[in-house]
């Protein structure tokens, strides 16, 4: 197995491992947003939602299990890789300028990741880690969302999870070497499209919740 | 744009006397700039009144000035090569530039590239990227007859724009992470399309991402800047075709 360690402690190696593990989290936002549209279709509807997803049991802790894997190797790889793109250019330039290449989203995809990892952090101990046994889902959400500062730190959230994603989505594809002239433009589209229904789709749910 | 025949430029250019030394930014002025002088001619100037005055003249790399031996190149006002798209710094003209205008000279930047003088950098990572396995190394023989090997029109074009990299390490001080990706991608595509370059691939793909690594170039993340800075236009579909290469190499080929 010493190959497979030589192949991914490379840059590329690692750069894959962040394409990866970046393209899972973007099936798991499928699914999560899939899954937080059912409060539009009320409480009872929501509960029963959420009451389904507990009937898998041990299957949901494997999920779990495998999902803070994956993010250990996401926040680990990316910080090993942001320290070491510091150090590659040890003296920096006295005046920068774009040529075009950069965009908002891959000029700050680390600290938009370290902030998502805040974020996350905040969300479970919010939600995850709330207190079920007196409440169901439903209060724990219409509670949380019924006071403005908390919408606002989602929203915000979901905004800077929306510019990662921007970037994210197509760059796992190039790293993964998928870069097809036929392809390529419907990747790019489909990222910019991904990170807007990402955005909106999760942000727009703490302000229905405020505002019902 | 100007339309005035001459140009006068306040210049803040970077002067390290050697390797070890800290260096510093000196401004010089450039007066009476003809704006068809190339970016070059005009440091020739400034070099020529500096020598007059009994100081030392700006050191830069320069060769064929004709946009194709890879050899010149500093970052000016943060962009390398200056703000001309697709040109090398000889090539740049000053009817790019105002009268009255700032110019920042930098030399590339990278802890794999070495400030040797001013505006000179040590480029000789790239020298030994190329030795790790961007060549081919089987006898060529004698010449073979024409036809004998078919390669469609699309592989050998792509094969060509691939080696169309002139080396001049653009890639590397325009990417915000100092990656070598173009370079290594260019020169990796440009045997791999080829079905000379097919026997050694794996084993070149892995080698020079090692030796990449080793010589402490940065890793990419994608942020297309060198494919904007390129002065030959080298597409970042390289680099995918690298990491495509690399993965094949890495994880489905026999060798290690």
């Amino acid at each position: 197995m010493n190959w497979f360690v030589n192949t991914l402690g490379t840059s590329i190696g690692k750069k894959l491992m962040m394409a990866f593990t970046g393209l899972c989290f973007c099936g798991f936002l499928v699914v999560h947003l899939a899954g937080n549209l059912t409060l539009y279709g009320g409480k009872d509807f929501f509960n029963g939602y959420v009451a389904h997803l507990h009937s898998y049991g041990p299957l949901i802790n494997v999920a779990e299990l495998i999902l803070l894997t994956l993010a250990i190797i996401h926040v680990l790889t990316g910080t090993f890789l942001f320290f070491g793109n510091l150090s590659a250019r040890p003296k920096r330039y006295a005046v920068n300028k774009s040529a075009g290449g950069r965009t908002i989203g891959s000029a700050t995809m680390p600290y938009t990741g370290f902030l998502m990892l805040i974020f996350i952090i905040f969300h479970l101990f919010n939600f995850h880690f709330a207190d079920h046994a007196t409440q169901t889902v439903f209060d724990i959400v219409s509670n949380a969302f019924a006071a403005g500062g908390y919408v606002t730190i989602y929203i915000i959230s979901m905004v800077i999870v929306a510019i990662h994603v921007s970037h994210g989505f197509w760059s796992a594809f190039q790293t993964l070497g998928a870069n097809h002239p036929k392809y390529m433009p419907l990747i790019q589209g489909l990222g910019t499209a991904f990170s807007l229904i990402v955005g909106i789709g999760f942000g727009f749910i703490p302000i229905y919740v405020f505002t019902a | 744009m100007t339309t005035a025949k001459t140009i006068n430029l306040t210049l803040k250019v970077w002067r390290q006397k050697g390797p070890k030394d800290k260096g510093k930014f000196e401004t010089y002025q450039a007066k009476a700039i003809p704006t068809d002088m190339s970016f070059l001619e005009m440091l020739d100037v400034v070099n020529e009144q500096l020598t007059l005055e009994g100081k030392e003249p700006i050191a830069f790399d320069h060769d064929c000035r004709e946009g194709i031996c890879g050899m010149c190149g500093t970052v000016v006002n943060g962009r390398a090569h200056g703000p001309e798209k697709g040109t090398t710094l000889c090539q740049l003209h000053m009817r790019r530039f105002s009268d009255g205008d700032t110019i920042a000279i930098e030399p590339w930047r990278a802890m794999a590239f070495k400030v040797v003088k001013d505006l000179v950098v040590d480029r000789s990572a790239f020298d030994k990227l190329i030795q790790a396995g961007g060549y081919v190394s089987v006898n060529a023989g004698g010449a073979q007859d024409a036809n004998s090997l078919p390669i469609s029109q699309e592989f050998a074009e792509k094969s060509m724009d691939a080696a169309a990299c002139i080396g001049c390490g653009a890639c590397v001080a325009s990417c915000p992470n100092a990656s070598a990706m173009l370079f290594v991608g260019a020169k990796v595509s440009q045997l791999a399309l080829l079905p000379q370059g097919r026997p050694e691939a794996a084993q070149r793909a892995l080698s020079m991402v090692r030796k990449m690594d080793e010589l402490g170039f940065g890793n990419c993340t994608n942020e297309r800047e060198c494919e904007a800075e390129c002065p030959k236009e080298i597409s970042i579909s390289n680099i995918a075709r690298l990491n495509r290469e690399f993965l094949k190499a890495g994880l489905f080929s026999s060798v290690k």
